[in-house]
């Protein structure tokens, strides 16, 4: 009695469809997002999600993953810091493709009121990004709306579009001075050969693969 | 209100007559300044014989580059027997802005220490691990000096 049985009532055995059609339209309708809520845009974000008034599993993205390894797109909601930089481009890293990002708020996208030494000034300076909104922050409506403008973008991909990015690709698109542990002053240096030599038990961070590969 | 506070100062002042150079007192607080080479001396004393057990809260301070000495270090104790509020503040200059550390009198100006640190560029001489604690580790300069400018220095100000 259920859809599949009024399925093979009318169509034939072999369907012939584009691939980029159908593929497109499977990952559309599934869009899980990433968890990273970094200031009161997350507040409209979690507004959106788990709000029986807004409801974004009508559209197939109430999924918020705490695992990017698990999440297809980024909603970047709030002010990103000069600090966090490294940490959003790491998750983005981790997620697999295909994947998108949504800057979320005038903050995400240019920085916002915040233009000063602490907030990166747009999101769009590490992480590529398909859906800006504006808004300070964003009604719940607008994170809807961007989320179908985004579904209707993955319509007009093609599969052949989305592969792994090559990692000199990856390297370049990281901007100087937003890594961690980098040039220091001298006195930091002092305390980065002893991290090095194992004489100081904490050291500030542990290296990225970009780091590493910085160095090396 | 600020009597029980006097007598403190009296006491620091009988006990060395050099630790106090001035006393501040406003809204029922009282400030000590206190030359740096006696702070940690200052601040022990306190500590063991007079029941200062916490330190609430060390802070540092920039008073702009035109004024000297232009850095000041707050130390904000307070005594969780008798519940009175001491606050003794160091000066530093520009050229010289090193302070001896009292880590090893609370164990909690650890993190404050590597805040002033971080933040306004006093260099608190034998802290164990003085780096900094907010901004990144490669930040250049020190983020709440008055002449530091809003975008930052090169490559954090992206022009």
């Amino acid at each position: 009695m259920g859809l599949e049985n009024t399925l093979f009532e009318s169509l034939p055995d072999v369907v012939t469809v584009k691939l980029d059609a159908v593929v497109n339209w499977a990952r559309k309708s599934s869009l899980w997002p990433a968890t990273f809520g970094l200031a009161c845009c997350a507040i409209e974000m979690m507004n959106s999600a788990a709000s029986s008034r807004n409801d974004l599993s009508r559209f197939g993205a109430e999924t918020f993953r705490a695992s990017p390894r698990q999440a297809d797109v980024m909603i970047v909601s709030g002010r990103v810091s000069r600090k966090m930089a490294p940490v959003l481009r790491r998750v983005y890293d981790q997620m697999p493709e295909p994947k998108w990002v949504i800057s979320m708020g005038a903050c995400a996208t240019s920085g916002g009121v915040f233009d000063n030494y602490a907030i990166v000034q747009g999101v769009d300076k590490i992480v590529p990004v398909d859906i800006y909104i504006p808004g300070c922050p964003p009604r719940p409506e607008m994170l809807v709306h961007a989320i179908m403008m985004l579904q209707d973008k993955i319509m007009k991909e093609s599969v052949k579009d989305r592969r792994d990015t090559f990692e000199p690709e990856s390297r370049v698109s990281i901007v100087p001075g937003t890594l961690p542990v980098t040039e220091g002053t001298a006195l930091e240096k002092e305390t980065e050969i002893e991290v090095s030599q194992n004489r100081v038990s904490r050291p500030y961070t542990i290296p990225s693969r970009h780091e590493r590969r910085r160095s090396s | 209100m600020t009597q029980k506070l006097q007598e403190f100062v009296e006491i620091l002042k009988a006990k060395n007559d050099s630790w106090v150079t001035e006393v501040a007192e406003g809204h029922g607080e009282v400030t000590v300044f206190t030359p740096r080479e006696f702070i940690v001396e200052a601040c022990t004393f306190l500590k063991s014989e007079h029941g200062f057990d916490m330190l609430a809260d060390l802070c540092g301070g920039d008073r702009g580059p035109e004024e000297d000495p232009r850095f000041e270090v707050n130390y904000h104790l307070f005594s969780t027997t008798h519940h009175s509020r001491l606050r003794l503040k160091v000066l530093l200059s520009e050229d010289d802005p090193h302070v001896e550390s009292v880590v090893s009198i609370w164990k909690t100006a650890d993190w404050h220490e590597r805040e002033t640190y971080d933040l306004v560029g006093v260099i608190f001489d034998g802290h164990p691990d003085l780096r900094r604690i907010l901004l990144p580790s490669d930040f250049d300069g020190h983020a709440l000096r008055k002449d530091y400018p809003l975008r930052g220095y090169e490559p954090y100000s992206m022009n």
